[in-house]
């Protein structure tokens, strides 16, 4: 009872403790991103032909920008806060950071989700099989898979495939996003899994690895428990522990890696519009999707890592 | 007791034991010499460094063997690509012409320049600035401590790729702004690992008799911590080359990274991957095939280097 109370306690500090370390982060995101736009030469308006004086202040009152910069960051932060409004693009007139998100988000969720079911469940499967039968050829080749994968970032990957099931074997399309046909979801969701499905096969090799060899297997053992009820009763939780660990990282991996799905199959989801953004200049639409990505990776970070320490109570609070 | 003992021995195969022991005692062997060994034998990581070796030697002096250069295009060449650029051996561009009828061997010479620049100054920088910030919350302890770890865990939770391109695009797209952006997170997981390690040696005997002797906390520091925590340093500091060559490579894959006429890695395969549909595959497969060699050869030498090093850790 007591322990279970100073365990609660602890945990609930422990939250604090990781909220304390998320908000500043946010913020610090937040003002660096702001700063680094205002910082950046040549104004949203600036072009070739400059724009009469009077046009340009009615320009930059439309959108707020004769206000000093600190009231200008509030009432971005009130925006974001009360309905979400990430404000308008500066190079599309029609079209706001909103409209932005409204069009890529759905695809980049789609590919970006199934990957990363897919790479915990194909990875952890790997993992635990090659863990099981050590030494077989199942687990060299998991091994070998697995340091493959590692050398082949998506960059490598994507390219790989489409040689492969595109030009050589006419089997797949080359890109596009088709409204999320099959065809269309399968080379990026496997382009962008790969490497985490490979690492996240390795987590759980070496920590299945290690749980069978630890003492309440072997007392399983010998109380003549059947293989199959030590590994699913007894072996599987704590050997899928620092998979939890590795969720995080392999998010953001994942929210980045879109970028380059977007970029070479052209699948037109968030990825694509902020690599286009930056090459525009489009400073907005910048600051608006990596606020958005940036705050939505720190919160998951900080939900795995409570989640860990909710799970797994030997971990130092 | 002893004289029984002794007794099988004849005074000649005495001597000769004696003899033997103190020739392994002349040479000596450390925990280095050790680690060496054991490295020494791992043929994967040998074979790496070999390789690897010659990339760099391809990268440092690989221009002298031709006599074009990155950025002269061919005129002829331009718009045949496929059939008048081939890689060949007679005309000298052993890896043929990339898409604007440009010399594609300079161009991957130049490209592993920069790539290999980038991990290893980034590699660099994380040991030198890592380590010392690491070593330093280590053993200094109490609040020091906890102020500098929380402020490392506050950078790591900066989801960087973002704060990388943003940098890039708002400063200009140069390889010195890569070079900054790669250095300003690349020290973080090393300091986290330096800490950890200085904290088990901080309790060690030495360290204590040192504080005793009234030894400076500074020369502690750097006389008798930083030099335990090689082994640890230099295994991550392998480790993280390839990563920040991935880095520097998905930045230039964008497009954001090193800008025209100068190259890397990510912007050849880039490049490469643009054109593959006109069928000039060796504009994909050489600079691809660099980049995969050297990153498997980190890694495997990484690999080699832990084992080597950390026995226990196997």
């Amino acid at each position: 009872m007591v322990a279970a109370l100073l365990h609660g306690d602890k945990m609930f500090n422990f939250i604090l403790r990781r909220i304390a370390v998320a908000i500043p982060t946010l913020i610090i995101l937040l003002i660096a991103s702001f700063w680094l736009m205002q910082t950046a030469p040549g104004g949203p308006f600036t072009s070739e032909r400059p724009l009469p004086a009077q046009v340009l202040a009615n320009i930059e009152a439309k959108y707020g920008l004769d206000q000093p910069i600190y009231k200008q960051l509030w009432d971005y932060v009130v925006g974001i806060v009360t309905q979400f409004d990430f404000g308008p693009s500066y190079k599309y007139k029609d079209r706001s950071v909103n409209d932005i998100i409204a069009q890529g988000f759905p695809v980049t969720l789609t590919y970006g989700v199934i990957s990363f079911v897919l790479a915990i469940i194909v990875g952890g499967i790997l993992g635990m099989a090659a863990a099981i039968r050590q030494n077989s050829w199942l687990d060299y080749f998991a091994v070998g898979v697995t340091i493959g994968a590692q050398v082949l970032p998506n960059f490598v990957m994507a390219p790989i495939l489409i040689l492969i099931f595109t030009l050589w074997l006419g089997w797949l399309p080359g890109g596009g996003w088709n409204g999320g046909q099959w065809e269309n979801i399968i080379m990026p969701v496997i382009a962008l899994s790969t490497s985490y499905m490979a690492s996240i096969a390795r987590l759980t090799r070496s920590s299945m690895l290690e749980v069978l060899r630890s003492n309440f297997i072997r007392t399983a053992r010998a109380k003549g428990l059947p293989d199959r009820t030590i590994i699913f009763r007894h072996a599987l939780k704590p050997a899928l522990l620092p998979v939890i660990s590795y969720l995080g990282p392999a998010f953001v991996g994942m929210v980045t890696g879109s970028f380059i799905i977007d970029a070479i199959f052209g699948t037109g989801g968030i990825g694509y519009f902020y690599v286009n953004s930056a090459f525009n200049r489009d400073y907005a639409v910048m600051m608006g999707l990596t606020i958005l990505l940036g705050s939505m990776t720190i919160l998951f970070n900080m939900v795995v890592d409570i989640l860990y320490a909710w799970i797994d109570p030997k971990i130092r609070l | 007791m002893t004289d029984k003992l002794a007794q099988p021995f004849t005074q000649a195969k005495t001597a000769e034991m004696a003899d033997r022991m103190a020739q392994e005692d002349v040479q000596g062997r450390s925990p280095w010499t050790d680690a060496r060994r054991r490295f020494m034998a791992n043929k994967a990581a040998m074979t790496s460094v070999l390789v690897l070796l010659l990339v760099f030697i391809f990268s440092i002096f690989g221009h002298s063997l031709s006599v074009f250069d990155i950025e002269t295009i061919d005129w002829d060449v331009l718009g045949n690509v496929k059939e008048a650029g081939r890689p060949s051996l007679e005309n000298g561009h052993f890896f043929g012409f990339d898409e604007n009828g440009r010399d594609l061997y300079n161009r991957v010479v130049q490209g592993s320049r920069i790539s290999l620049a980038v991990g290893v100054v980034g590699a660099l920088v994380a040991v030198i600035v890592g380590t010392v910030y690491g070593a330093t919350a280590g053993f200094i302890g109490g609040r020091t401590d906890s102020i500098m770890m929380r402020l490392v865990d506050i950078f790591m939770s900066i989801p960087y790729m973002f704060v990388l391109i943003l940098l890039l695009v708002v400063a200009g797209r140069s390889i010195t702004m890569i070079f900054v952006g790669i250095g300003l997170t690349a020290w973080l997981d090393m300091s986290r690992i330096v800490r950890g390690q200085t904290l088990s040696i901080k309790n060690r005997e030495f360290v204590e008799a040192a504080v005793a002797i009234g030894v400076p906390t500074w020369q502690i520091i750097f006389r008798h911590i930083v030099p335990n925590l090689l082994g640890v340093v230099v295994v991550y500091a392998t480790l993280l080359v390839p990563q920040m060559i991935l880095t520097e490579s998905f930045i230039s894959f964008l497009g954001l990274g090193v800008q025209e006429p100068l190259t890397s890695w990510g912007a050849l395969i880039s490049e490469g991957v643009k054109s593959m549909n006109y069928g000039t595959l060796w504009q994909l497969a050489f600079p691809l095939g660099f980049f995969v060699v050297t990153i498997f050869c980190f890694f495997f030498i990484g690999d080699g280097l832990r084992d080597a090093l950390d026995p226990k850790d196997r």
